[in-house]
């Protein structure tokens, strides 16, 4: 079945000049698995289309259950040369948890 | 030696909640306060402001604060390190010991850390062979060299150890490194040596940590921010350090908030690059070594954190001018809202097309609509509201005041039910861009200047 992301992890996002970071964590630790095998980068650069110019890169981090992402060029020049409202790409946390993945049917069976 | 030390985050940005630092002093036990005040922008508004009186160029919030704080500080014997000392150090460790003075707190010593600022000494490094390329794109100094308005290495930990060492109960840096204001008290205290580097980056995860205020207490908390008690007077985290490189963050009891395994996970993936590759000026830290384990309400113990050598250079931050933005904005009522700002925005682009004005970008937004999330944002039918907000960004000052004097007017002349513009016409503001490259250690060294008050 199709889920969005946004049932399997939460995600923090900010800026590093041009680049937006998006740390995206299991919300169990079941989870990650599923995560990296789902959430790639070449995935998470279709998902924001022409909002990241530049690549998508990801760096696992098994130890808490989380992905970074590295997504350059999205900021439209960096925080205080943008003229995107979401000047240091603080909501892209949740624009990427946005992401529809497969999971197995049972994982959330019996629940809503 | 102590058996642990606590370490109090008291601010995570300039700007950040007044009464912060204040109830992590009042509301518990702890050894040290730490306030981070800059960022890449507020260096060159402290350059201007110094630029027109050698005595400022610091950020005047933290004396607002010392008026309050100072006497309790040195009642409890809590030592505070901040670098908001910006671009002028020694002149906000003057204005300190000026509070002291008219506070009767003698003998009390304040330190100020200083040498970061190179925005005098560019030409000569760039002479010697230093390219400070732009670390990004590659680019070389030459492209922005007459238009830089401020220059800062980023210093870690070592000058505040040593002002530490010096007995200062107050320490002022300039650009020191966020989590090397954390790091300082822990090497100090449990006499690390420089090349512990396992322990040297648990300190610097620690800093990491403590570096965005309540951004690690349950403050912007994606996971579970409904189950964060009182947010309006949320404690701000506390690292407990211990000799061994263990850390436990968590916050006075009294105080909001909430530390958990998700609230630290959050803010340990906060503006990362490669977590394996954590660089600082002291040690270089490995993200995917830590370990974090829930010990308590409010408790969680970090471990297990590996470090590598520093490297040999410095990050040099620098600013400079690069013309100029404008953002105007018109709210627009159902029926049609969408439809009404984009024609509005339609009208705008031709008014810019029809007047010939020169722009390098032309950026429409709808606020409401799809301004966060852009293309990956679900359709809404019928909008109450729509915001249109249009930016361009230019080098020519003039066109950037006629594009101003454009957004009002819309509303007698263009689509209907529109509001928001109470503001009057939109601010041309200069634009700040910042450069980021590397400089070798050995071309600057810091400087450490302790007083006594009498």
């Amino acid at each position: 079945m199709k889920v969005k992301l946004i049932k399997l992890a939460h995600a923090r996002s900010g800026d590093k000049g041009d680049t937006a970071n998006v740390g995206v964590i299991a919300l169990k630790a079941e989870f990650y698995e599923i995560l990296k095998k789902e959430v790639t980068a070449e995935r998470v650069k279709a998902h924001f289309g022409e909002m990241v110019k530049g690549p998508v890169e990801r760096f696992e981090m098994p130890n808490i259950g989380a992905l970074n992402f590295l997504l350059h060029n999205a900021l439209g020049g960096g925080g205080t040369t943008t003229l995107k409202h979401d000047a240091q790409g603080k909501t892209m946390s949740t624009a990427l948890l946005r992401m529809e993945i497969e999971v197995p049917d049972e994982l959330f069976a019996g629940k809503d | 030696m102590k058996e642990f030390i606590r370490i109090a985050s008291g601010q995570g940005y300039w700007g950040d909640r007044f009464d912060a630092p204040i109830d992590q002093v009042r509301e518990g036990p702890i050894d040290y306060l730490v306030m981070d005040y800059l960022a890449e922008v507020t260096m060159s508004i402290m350059q201007k402001q110094k630029s027109r009186d050698p005595n400022l160029g610091y950020a005047k919030d933290f004396i607002r604060l010392m008026e309050v704080l100072l006497p309790e500080l040195v009642e409890k014997n809590v030592k505070l390190i901040t670098n908001a000392g910006g671009v002028n150090p020694v002149a906000c460790m003057l204005a300190v010991r000026e509070i002291a003075e008219r506070k009767g707190l003698e003998g009390v010593r304040i330190a100020a850390v200083y040498g970061d600022d190179i925005l005098n000494h560019i030409d000569g490094l760039v002479a010697s062979g230093n390219e400070l390329r732009n670390m990004e794109t590659g680019e070389p100094i030459e492209k922005i060299r007459d238009r830089i308005s401020s220059a800062n290495v980023y210093f870690g930990a070592r000058p505040v150890v040593e002002a530490l060492e010096q007995g200062a109960q107050v320490i002022i840096t300039g650009r020191v490194t966020d989590t090397g204001l954390t790091l300082a008290p822990m090497i100090h205290e449990f006499g690390w040596q420089w090349d512990e580097w396992d322990k040297l980056a648990a300190g610097i995860v620690g800093g990491h940590i403590n570096e965005c205020g309540a951004q690690a207490s349950g403050g912007n908390f994606l996971a579970g921010w409904k189950e964060v008690p009182n947010m309006e007077r949320i404690g701000f985290p506390i690292v407990e350090a211990f000799p061994d490189g263990t850390l436990i963050i968590t916050k006075h009891e009294s105080l909001g908030g909430l530390v958990d395994e998700r609230t630290v996970k959050e803010q340990l993936v906060y503006e990362l690059g490669d977590p394996r590759d954590y660089i600082t000026p002291d040690v270089v830290a490995d993200f995917t070594s830590i370990q974090l384990r829930q010990i308590g309400e409010n408790r969680v113990k970090v471990f297990g954190i590996k470090g590598q050598p520093f490297t040999e250079f410095y990050k040099v931050s620098i600013s400079y001018f690069d013309g100029y933005t404008c953002i105007g904005q018109l709210t627009y009522a159902w029926p049609e809202a969408l439809e009404k700002a984009k024609k509005a925005d339609e009208i705008i682009r031709k008014r810019i097309e029809y007047l010939g004005l020169n722009f390098e970008e032309i950026h429409t937004e709808f606020l409401g609509y799809n301004a966060c999330h852009g293309t990956t944002a679900h359709q809404i039918a019928d909008p109450n509201e729509v915001v249109f907000l249009i930016g361009v960004r230019g080098q020519n000052k003039k066109h950037m005041e006629t594009f101003a004097n454009e957004i009002v007017p819309l509303v007698l002349t263009g689509p209907p039910t529109v509001t928001g513009f109470g503001g009057g016409r939109p601010r041309v503001r200069e634009v700040i861009a910042y450069w980021p490259a590397l400089l070798k250690k050995e071309e600057v060294t810091p400087k450490v200047l302790t007083i006594e008050v009498v």
